[in-house]
């Protein structure tokens, strides 16, 4: 029992034996979840609010589920990204929600330290769903449990994470998540993209996305935003999808048995082609079934720190 | 009278400090001594015993947001959270809203001061019509109303030509054009320093080089059309290797960096608290230590506190939204002797020319020395005492200070402008 924390802001202050306590107790909740009655009995009594300043059906859809599985009051509050400069500020609309008894607060929004802000100032717990370009903690937890359920370990492995690491708070959360617990990472992407001394992680980023899965175990895409193009930051997406787009002939570069990932939605024959999404060593769709156990996991391991406290 | 005995007297002009006593009448000093030996009842006695008198400080760069902010800081807040400072003089941006770019808003500065400040204030004026970089003010105007410098802090003027007209028609008036230098475009929508820490916080980054293109512009427009330039708030190594390569060269320059560019780096915005948030961002350990290793060498003349009050509701806010800006005079003396002269890195001396003489002879203002006949504006500090900054004792209305919490050594125990005590012992009188 080594989770005592009250927030779950990110993989970079989460321990090793904590990664571990999360991913077994996620185990747990999977048989659960594969069983034909989902109900325990887990959180029962206890509220839990999304509260999503941008949309993402599948996140929101995979919290409100695994708290409902365990029986948990379920309500989400959906705001568009611009009422965070316009609307009521993120204190105080926490703060009312914390007021109406809310557990657990499962945030989502578009600046980077906005889930730290709100865990500052109320004591329900608060759980980043994505803040920013910073960290994405559940997303990198779903993606350990399933590197650790398909290839039995993550102490050793090589990953290559492809794309727009500067805006991807995915690639950040499994970068200090994938590194703690022995993992070595590769990166490849426009050095647009690529944010600076990235490399002090231990990262190691790579000239061209053939050497960064040359051998791996692991390969990651993920979504490139169209408007990185808008704003200059690449030339064009027909030029990315040339230079870093994973197709059939850059996977057999990796280990023979490569698992292949994504966050999702992914854009099909953008950053990877259907050939590859579609294909046996794609992992995509556990993915979003784990999300599910980790969730549950979570939302669980919160909950019950609050009741022995 | 006043009589300050037994104290140690950095003068602003000696090397090193001496012991004795300084006599104040009608706000001037009248008498420097070693051993007092008039006694009289119509003397008020200040013990100085273990403390030491500096000619009163100087802020050439801070912001008292009246008009038009005044729920942020007005010129009575900010002029008392100045003397609580040890500040006897300072000099206000512009950047109000309206700005101060005609005569009559500087008359409205002075004559607010008067009325309800309680320090020396002598106002900066914009370099452009409206801040709005396209057209320079009638600077002939602002100097006769008693503007002592021009600047358009807060943004910098990003077409050369309307920088180089000013830097040209100031130069009449002897006007000292004070730079916020800047590239803009690169700026972007960036709220940190660019570097490890912007990529593991993932929070926009602001580089380096958005300063010191800004910097290196101005250089080349002052050297070639030989004309005095001040840059404002120095925070980068390149910054401070452009300005000392240019005093080699005999480029006509000054420079000031402020108490947090030496006291804080990058690392502290873990966390995310927007007391933090501040232009030029906070940077990297090797940028702090190429600020002292500035200030030591002399590159760096002047430490001004760039103090920013902002309304709480300006800072408790996600890191994006957050207002730039620290609340700083009443915690930069402490700061500059914490870390530059406890540290060695400069002396008592040298702080008091820094903080004191160097401001007051860039700005052709008086003070900066004590001696005998000079106005009495004058800071009396405790320098062996060791205190926990708490900002709800801030005058300011702007407790949005990063220090906050901090133990720091040396305090200001009296401030004395034109020769009255305003400020003792955490009292405004
Ligand atoms: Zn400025």
């Amino acid at each position: 029992m080594a989770l005592k924390k009250k927030d779950i802001l990110g993989l970079r202050d989460l321990s090793v034996e904590e990664i571990d306590e999360i991913l077994n107790t996620a185990e747990l909740m999977k048989y659960i979840l594969m069983q034909n009655n989902k109900r325990t009995p887990h959180l029962q009594g206890k509220s839990i609010v999304t509260l999503f300043y941008e949309n993402s059906t599948r996140t929101r859809l995979s919290f409100e589920l695994a708290s409902k599985y365990m029986g948990a009051s379920a309500a989400n509050v959906s705001t568009s990204s611009s009422s965070v400069t316009k609307g009521e500020t993120l204190l105080d609309t926490g703060r009312t929600i914390e007021s109406m008894g809310a557990d657990v607060i499962v945030i989502r929004h578009p600046m980077s330290g906005a889930p730290h802000l709100l865990a500052k100032h109320v004591d329900a717990s608060i759980i980043n769903a994505g803040d920013g370009m910073n960290e994405h903690p559940t997303q990198a937890l779903l993606d350990m449990y399933t590197i650790r359920e398909k290839l039995g370990k993550i102490d050793g492995i090589k990953v290559a994470i492809i794309g727009d690491i500067m805006h991807s708070r995915v690639a950040r959360s499994n970068i200090w998540g994938l590194k703690a617990m022995g993992a070595q990472i590769y990166l490849a992407g426009p050095q647009t993209l690529m944010p600076l001394e990235i490399e002090r992680t231990g990262a190691v980023v790579c000239s061209t996305v053939e050497e960064a899965i040359e051998g791996v175990d692991v390969v990651m895409g993920l979504r490139i935003q169209r408007e990185r193009q808008r704003e200059g930051l690449i030339p064009s997406i027909r030029e990315y999808t040339h230079l870093f787009g994973i197709d059939g002939r850059r996977i057999e570069l990796a280990s023979p048995n490569v698992i292949i990932m994504h966050p999702g939605p992914v854009n099909r024959g953008v950053e990877m082609t259907s050939e590859v999404i579609d294909c046996p060593a794609s992992v995509i769709e556990e993915q979003v079934t784990n999300g599910v156990a980790v969730r549950m996991a979570l939302l669980y391991l919160l909950t019950r720190r609050r009741v022995v406290a | 009278m006043i009589c300050i005995k037994d104290i140690s007297i950095v003068d602003g002009i000696s090397k090193t400090p001496y012991r004795g006593y300084i006599l104040i009448d009608k706000g001037r000093v009248v008498e420097i001594g070693r051993e007092l030996d008039i006694y009289s009842e119509n003397i008020v006695i200040i013990e100085g015993e273990g403390l030491h008198i500096l000619p009163g400080l100087v802020d050439m760069h801070c912001h008292l947001r009246e008009p038009g902010y005044e729920y942020k800081e007005d010129i009575e807040s900010g002029t008392k959270s100045a003397v609580a400072g040890g500040f006897t003089s300072i000099s206000p941006m512009a950047n109000t809203n309206p700005p101060i770019d005609n005569e009559g808003m500087v008359n409205f500065v002075k004559s607010r001061a008067r009325t309800v400040g309680v320090v020396k204030v002598y106002p900066i004026a914009t370099i452009t019509k409206g801040l709005k970089g396209k057209e320079i003010t009638e600077i002939g105007e602002l100097c006769e109303a008693g503007a002592v410098g021009i600047s358009d802090d807060g943004m910098p003027v990003v077409d050369s030509n309307v920088m180089k007209l000013a830097l040209q028609y100031s130069k009449m008036f002897n006007m000292l054009v004070i730079s916020h230098s800047e590239d803009l475009n690169l700026v972007a929508d960036g709220v940190m320093n660019e570097g490890y820490m912007s990529t593991v916080l993932g929070l926009k980054g602001i580089n380096r080089a958005v300063e010191e293109i800004g910097i290196a512009r101005d250089i080349i427009l002052a050297k070639n059309y030989n004309t005095p330039i001040h840059i404002a708030h120095v925070s980068t190594r390149g910054g401070v290797e452009l300005i000392r390569q240019a005093k080699h060269e005999r480029v006509p320059i000054t420079c000031e960096t402020a108490p947090h560019y030496f006291s804080a780096t990058d690392e502290w915005v873990e966390g995310y608290d927007t007391n933090t948030k501040v232009n030029p961002p906070l940077r990297t350990a090797d940028d702090v230590e190429a600020i002292k290793e500035g200030l030591k060498d002399g590159t760096i003349d002047v430490i001004a506190t760039d103090h920013a009050p902002h309304h709480m509701d300006e800072k408790n806010i996600e890191y994006n939204l957050a207002a730039f800006g620290i609340s700083g005079f009443e915690t930069a003396f402490s700061l500059a002797y914490t870390n530059l002269v406890e540290k060695g890195i400069l002396s008592l001396a040298t702080l008091v020319e820094k903080m004191s003489s160097n401001p007051a002879s860039i700005l052709d203002i008086e003070g900066g020395k004590i001696e005998e006949g000079s106005t009495a504006d004058m800071t009396i500090v405790d320098l062996n005492r060791e205190y926990v900054v708490d900002v709800e004792n801030f005058y300011s209305k702007g407790k949005n200070n990063p220090f906050n919490g901090k133990k720091l050594k040396g305090k200001v125990l009296y401030t004395i402008v034109d020769g009255k005590i305003v400020y003792e012992r955490g009292e405004i009188l």
